[in-house]
């Protein structure tokens, strides 16, 4: 079963900038590098629950704004000595388009699976 | 007439043997080079950064056209010699150009060696030497897909990374069970491969190369166990072999390399060889390092009888991957009669191992910290006895003898003839005598004179150190204190560098400062926009995606992830209206807090990050404007009631507090600037703790500055005296104005004081009016580009509007489907 959503295209973030998306799981915080490369993760960080997506974007790693933990894009950990990690979203976007496709399956399985 | 020499080859070596000759004997050769590369001599070492996009070819050259005109040289480029005749005295190119020589070097290089699996000879299986190995690989990356590259040594690791720079999925296939196992010890060599692999770099160690898969070009690269890599390129990098094949045709002694003797000169007296293509003592080298001693002694050579002898050289190598530091030398293999130290420092990812035989270090592996490789290196070169510093030799120099984790200190007590840049073997007298000698104040102009920390650069924070040594104050010694990780140089350089060199955006600075990340971080970013916003008014368009969040939506950001709101309230004036306008705006929009602040004016706070447009909007109509209690930028003017009131007034202290802000709003600058007014020494508005302040007087004004009340707490100092509103509006502004322009990032006043001293700043702003006038006038221009609200800005839904919509819905569901 396929489920991925449309959320926009790639210009409608800035370059090394987020937007937010709202989802039944909550808010999810989608970064645009300076390369174009787009990634996903929740809007909460492993801290204090800063949002991420606030925060100032730099190689594929977002810095939070309320305490400065840096957090990896791609893994979803936090750098340096910090341990703890934001859940990280499957993304892809259409080379012809660049619309970007999100994928809540995992949160999803996660939640049936927690259901059953 | 001059003699005539001829050199095969236009590499790194011979290029240097030529700067060498052209200084100690100037037109004695008239000098002919055939290069089978079509271009000039550029620094090889640097292939890697501009593979990764760090610097240009531009960059990285070492002789224009415009060098080889001034010498006389003819350059032929890409003509590749093909035959010497001995007899004849004469070389041989393709396509016929035949050049006649007195004497000749040979400096032929080496040739990437290919394994000769199947599949090797395919389109797209590449090699690591040269420009046109970079470009194909740079062509390839354009459009994404998997790189293999083949060998985890130096080579093949530099080329990874780069390639992963440029946005290819990479994977390394090393033979070995850790990478470099020739210069890393294998807990080295873990660390290097779990650094690798944090980058996403996949990294398979004991990958025996089975074949390349593919029809007529690369599709994949099969191993011994039968795994398959997709692959759209492969890169060879597993090691070289010196070109010895011209003058094995020629008849001259060839070994792995072609022979030398102590002088250089190959079995023909009157024919050198130079270079990786050279075997000397029974040793090739494949490092430039002692290519550039061969060079000096070629050239010696060329000029007449002489002593200069070539006598072998110790090797060290560092890898030139940004972000990675690691480096090794000599000998570090276990035995009994050995004994190691280690340091490690796991969350720091540091690990140091020296091997000591005889009270003397043999081999030395540094990784994630190694500032200590040339001390160790010499003292491993000059065999020093190491037992008086045994427990803490590992700690590295600084730690000998007193001052410990002093870099400057331990510069300082490296002898003369130690070596700091190990590619150019310059000492450090070198260095220290070049710079007092000529007078030399830049690290650009150092490296010209002595060629340290040109080649691979990474001894330019050692360089610097001697410069801060020599230079004393006239080196400012906070500029060994980098920014932050993406640079060596300090706030005071970039400052410095960003005028100079007129820099005049981001991206550029980071190019030609030589940022060592792609984008810089949380840090350095901020910093930079706002000496770009200081240095070029109405040229730098603010970048609001290197702004802290407050800064970017012009509100604070709350613990909860909402904002809160503080309009300007002028000198801590209000009227009914705005009040009116503000108990309006906390209804309609619920807002949970309404709080008077330090800084008499009003705090909403916890508004939707959704409300902030339209809250603006509301308090626009009202005539207010944002007042920056967010921002690196003028905050508050407080005052208090003065003459207008106060039976103890002696000037309007409210008048000018309303006055200075209404003038001075909207400024950006290093650091919060907070202000006030008091109209008697009573001192009401608190403005001796202040940026600035003002003390009304019967006299006039007494100008203050270099107040804290924050983190330290700091009574002001005072400035001067004025008799007139017109004369305190003008010192505060120029002030100000030199504050902008020589402050660092997040540095208060009080700090800038600290650092460049009471008398230039009244130098500039008090003892010379006319210079004073200078700074006043350049901060009005200033203001003619930052006095706009930036609310208005965007509550209108034009500017910046992307930040304060969610970009997308999904209902639940879509999303439960
Ligand atoms: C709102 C206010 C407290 C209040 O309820 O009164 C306040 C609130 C904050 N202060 Fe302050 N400071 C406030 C007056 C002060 C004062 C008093 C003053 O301005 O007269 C001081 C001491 C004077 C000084 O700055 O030297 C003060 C010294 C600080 C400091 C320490 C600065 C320092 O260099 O030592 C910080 C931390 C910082 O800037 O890094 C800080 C930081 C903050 C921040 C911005 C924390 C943050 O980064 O999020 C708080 C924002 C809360 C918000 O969202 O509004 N605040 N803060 C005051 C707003 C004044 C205004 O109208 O703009
Ligand atoms: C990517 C890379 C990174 C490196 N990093 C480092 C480092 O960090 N530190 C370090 O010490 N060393 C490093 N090296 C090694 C260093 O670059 C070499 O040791 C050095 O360049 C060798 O100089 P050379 O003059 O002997 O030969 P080269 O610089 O290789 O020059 C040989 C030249 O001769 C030309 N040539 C060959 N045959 C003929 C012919 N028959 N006729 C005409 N021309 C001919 C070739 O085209 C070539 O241009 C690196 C090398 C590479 C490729
Ligand atoms: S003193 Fe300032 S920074 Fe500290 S909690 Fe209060 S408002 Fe926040
Ligand atoms: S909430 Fe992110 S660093 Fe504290």
């Amino acid at each position: 079963m396929s489920d991925w959503h449309r959320i926009g295209l790639v210009t409608d973030i800035p370059r090394r900038g987020a937007r937010c998306v709202n989802s039944p799981f909550g808010r999810i915080a989608v970064f645009r590098t300076a390369e174009d490369r787009i990634f996903a993760t929740e809007d909460r960080c492993p801290h204090k629950g800063g949002p991420l997506s606030q925060g100032i974007v730099h190689d594929s790693s977002v810095t939070c704004p309320l305490h400065n933990a840096v957090i990896s894009l791609k893994s979803g950990e936090m750098r340096g000595p910090d341990e703890g990690r934001v859940r990280v979203f499957a993304t892809r976007v259409d080379p012809l388009t660049e619309v970007i496709e999100l994928s809540l399956e995992d949160e999803a399985a996660a939640i049936r699976e927690a259901a059953e | 007439m001059p003699e005539k020499l001829v050199v095969i080859g236009n590499g790194m070596a011979p290029g240097r043997a030529l700067e060498h000759l052209f200084e100690k004997a100037p037109g004695q050769y008239e000098v002919t080079i055939f290069n089978a590369e079509p271009r000039v001599n550029y620094n090889r070492l640097m292939l890697s950064p501009v593979l990764s996009g760090e610097k240009t070819y531009e960059d990285i050259v070492t002789h224009d056209d415009a060098w080889y005109a001034s010498h006389g040289v003819t350059l032929h480029k890409g003509k590749r010699v093909e035959t010497i005749d001995r007899a004849a005295r004469t070389v041989t190119a393709a396509y016929g150009t035949t050049a006649p020589y007195d004497k000749l070097i040979v400096a032929t290089g080496s040739n990437p060696f290919i394994v000769p699996i199947p599949g090797s000879t395919l389109t797209g299986v590449l090699t690591y030497r040269d420009l046109d190995d970079v470009e194909t690989m740079l062509e390839a990356a354009s459009t994404g897909g998997r790189a293999v590259v083949v060998g985890g040594g130096l080579l093949g690791l530099e080329a990874a990374a780069g390639l992963k720079m440029r946005g290819m999925d990479v994977t390394v296939l090393h033979l070995m069970p850790t990478l470099m196992e020739r210069q890393l010890d294998p807990a080295a060599g873990y660390l290097l491969e779990r650094s690798l692999k944090a980058r996403g770099i996949d990294v398979v160690t004991k990958a025996n190369t089975h074949a390349i898969l593919g029809e007529d070009k690369v599709e994949g690269v099969k191993l011994d166990d039968g795994t398959v890599i997709d692959a759209k390129i492969v890169v060879m990098a597993v090691g070289i072999r010196p070109s010895t094949d011209l003058a094995k045709a020629a008849g001259l002694d060839v070994g792995r390399g072609i022979k030398v003797g102590d002088d250089m000169r190959t079995s023909d007296p009157d024919i050198f060889a130079l270079g990786e293509c050279v075997e000397h003592r029974g040793q090739c080298y494949g490092l430039v390092a002692p290519l550039y001693e061969m060079a000096e002694v070629v050239a010696s050579q060329l000029c007449g009888p002489c002593e200069s002898r070539y006598l072998g050289s110790v090797t060290s190598t560092k890898l030139k991957v940004t972000g990675i530091d690691l480096f090794s030398a000599g000998d570090f293999a276990e035995g009994d009669d050995r004994e190691e130290i280690v340091l490690r420092d796991a969350s720091a990812g540091v690990y140091k191992r020296l091997v000591v035989k005889d009270d003397r270090i043999i081999g030395a592996v540094l990784y994630g910290e190694t500032a200590d490789g040339a001390w160790f290196f010499d003292l491993m070169k000059k065999k020093t006895p190491v037992s008086e510093m045994r427990e803490t030799l590992i700690f590295g120099q600084s730690y000998q003898g007193g001052s410990p984790l002093d870099p400057i200190a331990a510069v300082a007590a490296l002898p003369g003839d130690a070596e700091i840049c190990g590619c150019n073997g310059v000492c450090k007298s070198k260095i220290t005598g070049a710079i007092s000698a000529r007078g030399l104040t830049s690290l650009d102009e150092v490296r010209a004179h002595t060629k340290a920390s040109s080649s691979c650069g990474t001894c330019t924070g050692l360089v610097e150190q001697l410069m801060a040594l020599t230079l004393g104050d006239a080196f400012n010694p906070q500029a060994v204190k980098p920014m932050c990780g993406c640079t060596d140089l300090s706030h005071a350089d970039v400052r410095r560098l960003i005028v100079a060199k007129t820099l005049k955006s981001i991206p550029e600075v980071m190019q030609e400062l030589e940022w060592k990340t792609s984008c810089g971080c949380a840090k350095c970013r901020p910093a930079l926009n706002y000496y770009l916003l200081a240095d070029w008014p109405g040229e730098y368009v603010d970048d609001d995606q290197s702004r802290f969040i407050n800064e970017r939506v012009h509100a604070n950001i709350q613990k909860d992830g909402t904002y809160s709101v503080v309009p300007r309230m002028w000198g801590g004036m209000t009227t009914s209206q705005e009040l009116r306008a503000i108990a309006d705006v906390v209804d309609k929009f619920q807002i949970p807090s309404v709080k008077c602040t330090g800084g008499q004016r009003i705090d909403m706070l916890g508004v939707k990050k959704e409300d902030l447009p339209a809250v603006w909007a509301d308090l626009n109509a009202a005539g207010m404007v944002s007042g920056a209690a967010y921002g690196k930028a003028l905050r508050t003017v407080k005052t208090c009631v003065g003459t207008d009131w106060c039976r103890f007034g002696t000037q309007d202290s409210t008048g000018l507090g309303v006055r200075v802000e209404r003038f001075m709003w909207g400024s950006w600058t290093p650091a919060k600037v907070k202000m006030a007014v008091s109209g008697c020494p009573r001192n009401c508005a608190e403005a001796t703790c202040k940026d600035v302040g003002v003390i009304c007087t019967d006299a006039g004004y007494e100008i203050h500055f270099a107040g804290a009340a924050g983190l330290d707490i700091k009574g002001t100092e005072v400035l001067t005296q004025v008799k007139t509103e017109d004369e305190a509006l003008e010192m505060i502004v120029a002030l100000v104005q030199l504050y902008r322009e020589q402050g660092h990032y997040l540095e208060r006043i009080y700090k800038w004081l600290k650092r460049v001293g009471m008398a230039s700043i009244k130098a500039a702003v008090v003892d010379d009016p006319a210079k004073r006038r200078v700074y006043f006038d350049r901060f009005i221009y200033s203001q003619k580009f930052s006095q706009r609200d930036p609310w208005a800005d965007r509550a209108s839904g034009g500017m910046a509007s992307h930040e304060f919509k969610p970009m997308a819905d999904i209902p639940f569901q879509e999303a439960a489907e």
